[in-house]
């Protein structure tokens, strides 16, 4: 299906573009059609900062298993880290 | 004269929207004179994408001018297509008026080609289905098809993102005859929704036909997914060409 559901979040950091390195403000979490992944469906990052324009974005396309273990992934990085972290 | 898939071109070209924005399509032409019947392609909610590309070149390859706006323009002339299709997607879609503006002027431009026949009909896919239907019933077309549109009936569910609305009421403005095609695994448009648009349709006394595959789903055409079908999709693709050989070639 389309859901077109999308849970956004603020963000702050860096992502590597096609133009370079620009600040992002914010992520766009979905999971729908994929634009390049070869799935039905994925979970969907847009990294941006929509005040540069469409172009100042870093999209990725996951698959649900491989996006659950992400999450996974970055929670362990980040408890690891302690109190550097928080 | 060689045959029309050996001989055609492709390639960008502008044209000025229903609000007077300056907005891009990609055009696909047979070599020839023609006279040739036109065909609107309307994108998914992707955006104007490699894919959509491809099924416009494939019409010309059967001898039609063929058309593909890019529904997403606004966002910029030189924007990537993802980029602006993740932009659209983010302010809510695009409103039905800046559409149906966009798909006139396209269907102008065809009519306006000196290879054309004066016909043009209309084809979408997904949220392009929805898109094509909403042609039909809104601007003059000889020909329409609907691919799994979703939302062309059924309810919007309440917190939906997406700025849509079903517009089943309007079957009986419905001006060109129009081919269905469903998988009966969907579930946007599900089994019972199509039902819906046969019912409105025969109501209205409409011209249509409709094919439903079994062991489909959504997007079954799509080449480079799972939910690709090959026995639907070139079945599909048959009765799409048989439909616009009806309705679309000759004087």
């Amino acid at each position: 299906m389309c859901s077109y559901l999308t849970v956004p979040t603020d963000v702050a950091g860096s992502a590597k573009g096609a133009q370079g390195w620009f600040s992002v403000t914010s992520a766009q979490v979905y999971f729908d059609h994929p634009f390049h992944a070869p799935f039905d469906h994925t979970l969907n990052i847009d990294f941006a900062d929509p005040s540069r324009g469409p172009g100042a974005r870093v999209a990725v396309e996951l698959s649900a298993e491989s996006a659950r273990r992400l999450v996974e992934s970055i929670n362990a990085a980040l408890a690891a880290a302690g109190a550097a972290a928080r | 004269m060689p045959a029309p898939e050996e001989a055609l071109s492709a390639g960008n070209v502008g044209f000025t929207g229903g609000d007077g924005a300056q907005i891009n399509a990609y055009q696909a032409l047979p070599a020839g004179d023609g006279p040739f019947g036109g065909v609107l392609v309307i994108h998914h909610l992707p955006g104007w994408d490699s894919g959509t590309k491809e099924i416009t070149r494939r019409f010309a390859a059967k001898g039609y001018n063929a058309i593909c706006p890019n529904l997403y323009a606004r966002q910029g002339l030189e924007v990537d297509p993802d980029d602006a299709a993740a932009a659209t997607r983010e302010a809510g879609g695009i409103p039905d008026e800046q559409f149906v503006g966009d798909a006139g002027a396209a269907i102008e431009a065809l009519r306006a080609l000196p290879t054309s026949n004066g016909k043009v009909g209309v084809i979408g896919y997904c949220s392009g289905g929805r898109h094509s239907f909403l042609t039909a019933v809104s601007l003059p077309v000889d020909a329409a098809v609907d691919c799994y549109g979703a939302f062309v009936t059924g309810v919007v569910p309440d917190g939906f993102p997406l700025r849509v609305t079903p517009l089943v009421d309007r079957a009986p403005d419905l001006r060109g005859p129009l081919l269905g095609l469903f998988g009966n695994e969907d579930q946007f448009p599900s089994p019972e929704q199509v039902d819906e648009l046969e019912a409105a349709l025969q109501a209205a006394g409409k011209t249509y036909e409709f094919h439903r595959y079994d062991g489909a789903g959504h997007a079954f055409f799509a080449v480079d997914r799972p939910a690709y079908r090959p026995e639907a999709a070139v079945d599909g693709w048959q009765r799409i060409f048989e439909w616009y050989g009806r309705y679309l070639v000759g004087a």
